[in-house]
């Protein structure tokens, strides 16, 4: 089954707005890429700029990628009020 | 700006706990939940240890929608090619009243909040608090989009992210090192089929733990909990030891590799996955509990940094579940002297390390460089089951004595400096 298979399963209500900011000028430096490896959802990955983007509809709301990421690009907030995963089993 | 006694932000197992135990104590007190309702962004493994809460909530349980009653305890080593499975059963586990259950909190959450709502207390959903209150040091209030709301003491539940203990400036920064991410599968299965496989009476549950090669030698395991009519099945893993990882994978891929592993395939044929979660643990245990308390503020639960991986066994619902009750008794203290201030509320740190949860705590301090060595999450699971395998094993050479197959697979990978130096380590916890 594939992560995106998976994540269809979920119930998301998704914002308009973005509740994960990435400050470019740090991910542009990082050779790492922590966020990409420790994203349970799989959401980071690189665009065709070279640019480091993250798919926030899919978010599982985990926060790992706020602590794995030790440069402190992310800037990781709950979504809005209302908006997000919404776990039936949990 | 309104003003009510006690906020509780967070309605989670902690925040509800807390908000229970006050529900007939007169005073006003609302809850915050950012979910649409209590337990929809929540997500356990997951057991929860009901014997240290019977005293502080006793009659909570009997109604409780809960999964299974655990009366099998299973620890399987992961090799390459091979496992080796301890299974514990014991009719102390098969007795009322019954000392775990598997748990799924979106519906344990929502039922808890329900009973507190009949209860008197306000439960608000939808209702993300975006920032404290404060005058001066002291902690005076919330503020919740445009919205404020003033109280005489702040309850911080936030879950293990606490941006308001963050706020409050009680809290460290985050660490990889102090944090596991889990994330899980629920697969659906009928009952008798659950029963079948793990060969389990009606309502009898089973937790296995998986340690080994699953985590291609990072630090963490694999769980399997049974549910009425589902398993949760998942992988823990330590952020350090993933951040750090060489070749880089991503960890989903994880989870797929170790479904397709015999032992877990047959455990969940036929089975349809209909969720899948994830959230972060705390590993920091004792060493990054924060201040739990300020002038008109108290930390609960995962936000106080209450949780401990005891290696086979993980804990922080019951901690979060105790800290909220001990936190309203505080709290009903601190009214009947009219005074919220910190020096009144350290009465709640004084509960919590008189509690087992800061007890247990203390007791294991040292799990975490324990959890450090890699060796016991590639090495040994590995070689114990090489050990027996070669000892079960038949082919075509004639078979050699048990006692030199055994003393070879010891000389071999256990009786040798580093494995001595292991168990030295192992004596601290």
């Amino acid at each position: 089954m594939k992560i995106t298979e998976k994540l269809a399963l979920d119930a998301f209500k998704n914002d308009k707005e973005t509740h994960i900011q990435l400050d470019q000028k740090i991910c542009h430096n990082c050779k790492e890429r922590f966020c990409v490896y420790a994203c349970p959802a799989n959401l980071y990955a690189l665009n065709e700029k070279g640019e480091m983007v993250v798919e926030y509809a899919g978010c599982l709301e985990c926060g790992t990628c706020q602590i794995a990421c030790i440069y402190g690009s992310v800037k990781w907030r709950y979504p809005r009020s209302g908006f997000g995963v919404q776990y039936r089993f949990g | 700006m309104e003003k009510v006694d006690v906020i509780i932000v967070g309605g989670g197992l902690a925040g509800l706990s807390c908000a229970y135990e006050l529900a007939d104590s007169g005073m006003t007190v609302i809850v915050l939940e950012r979910g649409d309702f209590s337990g929809s962004k929540n997500v356990t493994g997951g057991r929860i240890y009901l014997s240290p809460l019977r005293n502080l909530l006793p009659d909570l349980w009997k109604e409780a929608p809960l999964e299974r009653h655990v009366t099998k305890e299973i620890l399987t080593l992961m090799g390459e090619t091979n496992s080796t499975t301890f299974e514990l059963y014991s009719e102390q586990f098969n007795q009322e009243p019954y000392p775990s259950y598997t748990i799924l909190r979106a519906k344990f959450d929502r039922w808890f909040a329900d009973l507190i709502s009949e209860k008197g207390v306000f439960i608000i959903p939808q209702k993300k608090v975006d920032d404290i209150v404060k005058e001066g040091e002291k902690v005076i209030g919330i503020k919740a989009g445009d919205e404020e709301i003033g109280a005489d003491c702040v309850v911080a539940a936030d879950g293990i992210l606490s941006f308001m203990a963050e706020k409050a400036g009680l809290r460290q920064p985050f660490k990889p090192q102090h944090f596991a991410l889990g994330f899980k599968e629920v697969i659906q299965l009928d009952p008798e089929t659950i029963e079948d496989r793990f060969r389990l009476g009606d309502g009898e549950g089973a937790a296995q733990l998986f340690v080994g090669t699953l985590t291609k030698g990072m630090m963490g395991g694999g769980f399997l909990y049974t549910n009425r009519e589902s398993l949760s099945f998942g992988i823990v893993v330590g952020l350090q030891s993933l951040n750090r990882r060489e070749p880089r994978e991503e960890v989903y891929k994880l989870l797929d590799d170790f479904k397709e592993r015999p032992e877990i395939k047959h455990l969940i044929r036929g089975g349809n996955t209909t969720e899948y979660s994830a959230h972060l643990i705390t590993e920091g245990g004792i060493h990054i509990k924060p201040k739990v308390y300020g002038d008109g503020i108290l930390i609960l639960g995962d936000a106080a940094g209450l949780g401990l991986n005891m290696l086979v066994t993980v804990r922080g619902m019951e901690y979060a579940m105790a800290s909220g009750v001990l936190a309203g008794w505080a709290i009903k203290k601190a009214k009947e002297k009219n005074d919220f201030s910190a020096s009144s509320l350290a009465e709640y740190d004084k509960l919590l390390n008189d509690s087992f949860i800061i007890k247990e705590m203390t007791a294991f301090k040292n799990s975490l460089s324990i959890l450090e060595n890699q060796r016991l999450f590639s090495k040994y699971p590995q070689a114990i089951s090489d050990l027996f395998e070669n000892v079960m094993r038949v082919n075509k050479h004639p078979k050699k004595r048990l006692y030199e197959t055994i003393s070879q697979g010891l000389k071999e990978n256990f009786l040798n400096l580093q494995t001595v130096r292991d168990w030295l380590q192992f004596r601290k916890i």
